[in-house]
């Protein structure tokens, strides 16, 4: 029996890469959204909400319920479920509407 | 019939995986296309298929970089899966869709193309505005022309709140299974599968096999209520089949099904620890003292899936209450919408699955090639009877299955009154209660307006279902008059919350590129390639050539 989804579909992806989230590595695949290498490894939050200040990560999976917006490279409310990862991704936890930094 | 205004712009199709156009099917630059397909799932890809091996000029338009939809998700190709079937029953459907589609050579695949409205241009003549990029964020507006449009956005899953369900690690079901079949990733490792509806089965059994513990799968109706819609069930041998084959899945990874039963409370502090899964009634109502706490680390949930109907709304197609309390589009027996031109197939006319959607795609492709005066081989006449049967027999089926699974009365019991019920906005069901009983809401805009519940960035795709059920419930209606009550006792159907104003939200960038009436103008550069990381304003557009009429 297959005891990863890889070995399942018998995956050969190409060499992983590093992408940071709050600075801690996360080594991703080529193919992978961002969401999908965080998942990978084991981090399901990244973002706090506006009000409650409460801990989200992906609901839905396919783009539909925002839950997932992140901030990568400093561009807040991008939805981690459809962005491709991509080598040297810095991912930081999303604070409310993700704008602090911006100071608006 | 001249063409009008479709002269005066160039469509743009700079986005096309290449593919040489067939002979019999070929455009010149500026002409519409015969047809424009929006979704590249089972049914828009027999649609567009079919279509073009029909002799249509055929776009079809993607939000996603690859067709296959939701059923046919596949790992993508960096990833180098040597077995994606693996993660699929029936994938020798897909694999032939993908041959016959490579032989036609004549589909302009637009990917990565979210298409935001379809406006009429004249009586034969329709425009489809999209986004580009990964996101939507390329902001690049382009418009497709076509004289006829082929509706087959699918569908989103359908979610009901319950205490805990905005706690890390709580999914969507079918949002697990995608994130499954395309990144082959798992939200953790010990995986409790919950809510109600077939896609349950296959979710647990894909998740298992991708080497999660699933200690149960919760289902809030009982399976035994499919026997009283057995007719349906011996008239489509495979689905029992594929029942079979999930059930047997299930009992290889000594999956345990709890039925009857639901969720009704996610345990933990920064993600999921436990969930308290307990007995239902006949009504859904959480039968008290059957509480039973089960340790995961994750919970996949979903109650069903819902039409993604927006675009089709939006251009003023008739909706039907379905028999589990979503909308869905009115069709008549060749596909075709309450809007002349528009045709509809797949999940957007009731949820039945990948083979109905294919059917139907196909049956659309016929329809639109007659309407364009163009004739099927006469040997084709007893193939589309065939499938037209195929259709119907699928069709009473999924009307059966949904109404095994329309949610029960009682559901809204679950909910404390500090549970998060629109997810964007964190509005509680207290807040909703207040707005309904002391408020006098009655319908879920009227509550939209006084809590913000649905009027985040979701537009209410996942709370929509759950406040129009309390809204409703305080007519005395217990609760399921916006769920399954559609078709409620007095007939009365709660506003649809499919009436978005736009399908997927537009960057104020992209708008403003827009004259007031004016299609956006295809961008200049078609070979300039959109990232989502670098969401560069539109290009100003070229004032249009508009010929005075
Ligand atoms: C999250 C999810 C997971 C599912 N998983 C399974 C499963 O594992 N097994 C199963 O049997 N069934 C599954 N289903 C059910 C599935 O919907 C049907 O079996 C089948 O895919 C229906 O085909 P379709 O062509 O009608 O829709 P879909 O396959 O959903 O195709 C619709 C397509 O339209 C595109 N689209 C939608 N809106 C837009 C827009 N505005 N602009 C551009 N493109 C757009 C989408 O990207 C999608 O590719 C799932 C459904 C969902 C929502
Ligand atoms: S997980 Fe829902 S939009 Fe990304």
């Amino acid at each position: 029996m297959a005891r990863t989804p890889a070995e399942l579909v018998g995956a050969q992806p190409g060499p992983p890469f590093e992408i940071t989230m709050d600075g801690r590595t996360v080594t991703a695949l080529p193919g992978q959204s961002v969401a999908a290498a965080l998942w990978g490894a084991g981090i399901v939050a990244w973002r706090t909400t506006r009000v409650g200040g409460r801990p989200r990560g992906a609901f839905c999976g396919i783009g539909q319920c925002y839950d997932c917006l992140a901030t990568i490279n400093g561009e807040p409310n991008q939805r981690a479920c459809l962005v491709p990862a991509r080598p040297g991704d810095a991912v930081t936890t999303q604070e409310g509407h993700g704008r602090a930094a911006l100071g608006v | 019939m001249p063409l009008s205004a479709s002269e005066a712009y160039e469509p743009h199709e700079p986005h096309a995986s290449h593919e040489p156009h067939a002979p019999h099917a070929s455009k010149e630059p500026g002409e519409p296309y015969d047809l424009a397909v929006i979704g590249a799932g089972s049914a828009g890809l027999a649609g567009a298929v079919t279509a073009s091996e029909l002799g249509l000029t055929v776009a079809l338009l993607d939000a996603s970089a690859h067709v296959g939809g939701q059923f046919y998700r596949t790992p993508e190709p960096a990833l180098g899966a040597a077995r994606p079937e693996a993660l699929h029953h029936d994938w020798a459907a897909f694999a032939d869709l993908r041959r016959r589609r490579q032989a036609t050579g004549g589909i302009t695949h637009l990917a990565g193309h979210h298409v935001w409205t379809v406006a009429r241009q004249s009586d034969e003549l329709w425009a489809v505005h999209a986004v580009t990029g990964a996101d939507g964020a390329g902001e690049r507006p382009v418009r497709v022309q076509a004289r006829a449009i082929l509706v087959a956005t699918g569908a989103y899953e359908r979610q009901l709140p319950f205490p805990g369900w905005t706690l890390p690690g709580v999914v969507g079901a079918g949002g697990a299974q995608a994130m499954l079949k395309s990144g082959l990733v798992l939200p953790g490792r010990r995986i409790v599968v919950a809510g109600s509806g077939p896609l349950l089965l296959a979710v647990a059994s894909s998740l298992a096999a991708a080497g999660a513990h699933v200690p149960a799968v919760v289902e809030a109706t009982g399976y035994l209520r499919y026997a009283r819609h057995h007719r349906a069930l011996a008239a489509n041998p495979h689905k029992l089949l594929e029942a079979v084959v999930h059930g047997s899945a299930l009992l290889r990874h000594r999956v345990r099904l709890r039925t009857r039963s639901a969720v009704t409370e996610v345990h933990g502090r920064e993600r999921v620890e436990a969930v308290t899964v307990s007995r239902l009634d006949g009504d859904w109502r959480p039968v008290p003292g059957t509480g039973r706490r089960i340790a995961c680390d994750a919970l996949a949930v979903g109650h069903g899936l819902a039409p993604q109907i927006d675009l089709a709304v939006g251009l003023g197609c008739a909706t039907r209450p379905t028999a589990d309390g979503t909308s869905a589009l009115v069709l008549d027996g060749h596909q075709e919408t309450s809007v002349p031109g528009v045709w509809a197939a797949g999940e957007t006319g009731g949820v039945g699955g990948a083979q109905l959607a294919r059917a139907e795609g196909e049956l659309a492709a016929y329809a639109v090639a007659a309407r364009l005066g163009v004739r099927a081989p006469r040997t084709e006449s007893a193939h589309v009877a065939r499938l037209r049967r195929r259709r119907d027999r699928m069709r009473s089926f999924a009307d059966a299955m949904a109404r095994a699974h329309a949610p029960g009365p009682g559901w809204p019991e679950w909910l404390a009154e500090d549970t998060d019920v629109c997810r964007c906005e964190e509005v509680t069901a207290g807040a909703i209660r207040e707005a309904v009983a002391d408020l006098g809401a009655r319908d879920a805009r009227t509550v939209k307006l006084l809590t913000r519940a649905g009027m985040g960035w979701c537009q209410g795709r996942m709370c929509g279902a759950a406040v129009a059920c309390l809204a409703a419930g305080a007519n005395g209606a217990a609760g399921a008059a916006g769920v399954a009550g559609a078709a409620g006792a007095d007939g009365a159907v709660a506003p649809p919350g499919e009436r978005r104003p736009l399908a997927v939200p537009v960057a104020l960038g992209a708008l403003a590129a827009l004259e007031p009436g004016e299609p956006p103008e295809p961008p200049t550069s078609p070979e300039s390639n959109d990232s989502p990381r670098s969401p560069e304003s539109p290009k100003s557009p070229k004032s249009p050539v508009e010929p005075d009429r």
